[in-house]
């Protein structure tokens, strides 16, 4: 279901906001606005659709208007024109009242400085939000506390915020929006001003508390893998503009520009691929029942290789074959290919990463199987693709690079 | 030659002649009030009052503080301006509470709203500016001689510091607060009250203390047109050619402020 759905979306700031609002609809680009009008462009013509239940991140550099847009969501800023709908609820036109009910009940936010009442401690800065619904103290420091413990901050209640550390007052951030019960998380470049270290170990608990919580989360970074991480979408943003919305494959495997694919390019790409886009399908396999030594070979023949998979008639994967090996059987007059078989092979599932599979390399020179968990063969993956994928390099210069290891 | 003397003086006897009633009411309101404020420092006896303000002055400033207090008031009563003393303390206190009770909100709404903020800064630079001795003839027009034209001075005079660090400090509070604030719903006063307020305490208190000191500066001439209390010391010692006395009354301004700023310095603070 979509939580939040935001149509054609402008933002813009100066004094002739009207005439700039135009000139954007027919098209014109952030410079030529501002040069005609002085006007800033901040967000243009945005579109998306935000499902219920998932972790959506928005993601661009500064000055993209990646802020600017989340703050739209709950008109923290006014946008100058479209519509955002929440619950199908379009809130552009919501009076004041309502405008507060909905950041009350529907929305909380956390911030990339956290914005804590430093005067208050751990316990009345969680329980902010429903102090600010008018609940009574021992409901709302009830509820605060439970929140607390669940962020992992027990024992602190009674502590100023400004005595803890970064990352501590930014779970108190998080247990703040928590404690609201909220249906949809805004997330401000949350963990971008915490070291790294802690911003990985946030970045986890988020994922762990989302498991049991399934809110809806908008999360903003600049980090292309923090949103890599964390998002099950990713929309990417450009001088206002979204560029690219997809799951981190689609963006990493088809970016939709330049501009995406020199984010990319500075990923840890084998944090990331998987198995199941590097693996070449439907791979030539011998069948361990209907194909005897002579077929085998002659399968290896047309393919031009000299290992193949072996399944069983179920397409479960077994092992592998080598061609010395049957031709060896075949020598001793054998009818079947079971005795030959290799079963001693490490086969991975099709959302194991590159980097995972990495330790596999040095133990074999076999391609690597991918399996589903009922044991299917679904593709192979060569070792060339890992290396290639590894290091960006193409094939051309890998088979360079080896060659001129062989030749020196 | 621009006349605008003529056009301030017309416009004085105008309010004078139009308003009687308003500025005869806030005359009998001010001379109850600050009566009331007097009467009981005045009551109230010598040793009390020591041991209440050196008491709060350990409490709060120090150990330091709490004897510069505590020897720094019997010297005064050994003096022998106990009760002048306190006729000055209570048009300070007075006077003070006066500027706090106008000033403070002024500062928040000129914090609030650009367009407040543009109108109170002028008056504020006059207000600070402009000699005291050209509203205090005003003053007496408009309440006569006395206690109240005196506060009235003291009141003008000592109002603007409060204002600037209220809005100062309503300002200085990080935007990233005031965001998150708005974003869990909170209306305008809860902003206010919850937020706003309690983080700009450390410099509203500030303005405070100044507004205390800025009112204390004004003793003297207040009791030009004759606010009772030390500054009647002071100008008899003038007026007389009497240094020693005059210097009395003058050690005695001092001590009171100094003990004024130490405990105001220090109550806002957290020990």
């Amino acid at each position: 279901m979509t939580k939040i759905l935001i149509e054609d979306l402008y933002l813009i700031f100066g004094k002739h906001r009207e005439k700039a609002l135009k000139q954007s609809r027919e098209g014109k680009s952030k410079a030529e606005v501002l040069s005609s009008t002085g006007c800033t462009v901040a967000v243009n013509k945005a579109n998306l659709s935000i499902e219920e239940g998932e972790i959506f991140v928005i993601m661009g550099l500064s000055g993209s208007g990646k802020s600017t847009l989340l703050r739209c969501i709950n008109r923290l800023i006014e946008p100058t024109a479209g519509k955002i709908l929440v619950n199908d609820l379009d809130i552009t036109r919501s009076t004041d009242k309502e405008l507060l009910n909905i950041r009350r009940k529907e929305f909380a936010m956390v911030f990339q400085h956290f914005g804590l009442l430093p005067h208050r401690t751990v316990l009345s800065n969680v329980a902010f939000g429903l102090e600010i619904q008018g609940l009574p103290k021992e409901d709302r420091e009830q509820k605060a506390r439970e929140t607390i413990s669940l962020v992992g901050l027990d024992g602190y209640e009674d502590m100023k915020v400004s005595e803890l550390s970064g990352g501590m007052q930014q779970r108190v951030g998080l247990a703040r929006g928590l404690a609201n019960e909220p249906e949809v998380l805004l997330m401000d470049e949350a963990f971008s001003a915490l070291d790294p270290l802690i911003r990985n170990q946030m970045q986890d608990e988020l994922l762990l508390l989302q498991e049991k919580m399934k809110k809806t989360i908008v999360f903003i970074t600049h980090d292309l893998d923090e949103a890599i991480k964390l998002g099950d979408r990713i929309a990417i943003m450009k001088d206002g503009e979204i560029v690219q919305v997809g799951t981190s494959e689609d963006i990493l495997t088809a970016p939709a520009d330049d501009y995406v694919e020199s984010f990319v390019e500075k990923v840890e790409r084998g944090r990331i691929i998987t198995a199941a886009s590097v693996m070449f399908e439907k791979p030539t396999v011998a069948r361990l029942k209907k194909d005897g030594p002579e077929v085998v070979i002659r399968k290896m023949r047309e393919a031009g290789l000299k290992t193949l998979p072996v399944i069983r008639t179920n397409r479960t994967f077994i092992g592998f074959v080598h061609l010395e090996d049957v031709l060896q059987a075949k020598k001793q007059g054998a009818k079947s290919i079971e005795e030959v078989v290799n079963t001693e092979v490490h086969s991975v599932y099709p959302d194991t990463t590159i980097e995972d599979m990495l330790p596999l390399l040095t133990e074999t020179e076999l391609p690597i199987p991918v399996v589903n968990e009922e044991n299917f063969l679904l593709g192979l993956v060569s070792q060339t693709s890992i290396i290639v994928e590894m290091t960006g390099k193409d094939d051309k210069e890998i088979k360079e690079i080896i060659q001129n290891a062989i030749d020196l | 030659m621009i006349d605008i003397g003529t056009y301030i003086e017309q416009f004085i006897n105008w309010l004078t002649a139009n308003f009687s009633g308003f500025f005869d009411g806030v005359n009998y309101g001010m001379t109850n009030f600050i009566g009331a404020v007097e009467g009981f420092w005045i009551w109230l006896p010598f040793y009390v009052t020591i041991a209440f303000m050196a008491g709060i002055a350990f409490w709060r400033a120090g150990i330091g503080n709490g004897f510069l207090t505590l020897f720094g008031l019997l010297f005064i009563y050994g003096m022998g301006y106990w009760d002048q003393t306190m006729q000055t303390f209570a048009l300070v206190l007075s006077s003070t509470i006066t500027a706090l009770a106008i000033g403070i909100p002024l500062g928040i709404w000129s914090a609030r709203s650009q367009t407040a903020n543009r109108i109170i800064r002028p008056i504020l630079d006059f207000m600070q500016t402009m000699p005291a001795f050209v509203y205090l003839i005003p003053a007496v027009l408009f309440f006569g001689l006395g206690t109240v034209p005196g506060a009235f001075a003291t009141i003008i005079f000592a109002m603007p510091p409060v204002v600037r660090l209220t809005s100062l400090g309503i300002q200085q509070v990080p935007g990233d607060i005031v965001e998150a604030t708005k974003a869990f719903g909170a209306t305008s006063r809860q902003l206010l009250v919850k937020v706003q307020v309690p983080l700009a305490m450390p410099s509203i208190l500030a303005g405070v203390n100044q507004t205390i000191m800025m009112a204390l500066s004004m003793v003297v001439i207040a009791s030009m047109i004759g606010a009772k209390g030390l500054g009647e010391i002071v100008l008899q010692g003038i007026s007389q050619l009497r240094i020693g006395m005059g210097f009395e009354g003058g050690l005695a301004v001092v001590l009171l402020a100094i003990i004024l700023d130490r405990i105001t310095q220090h109550i806002g603070k957290s020990k």
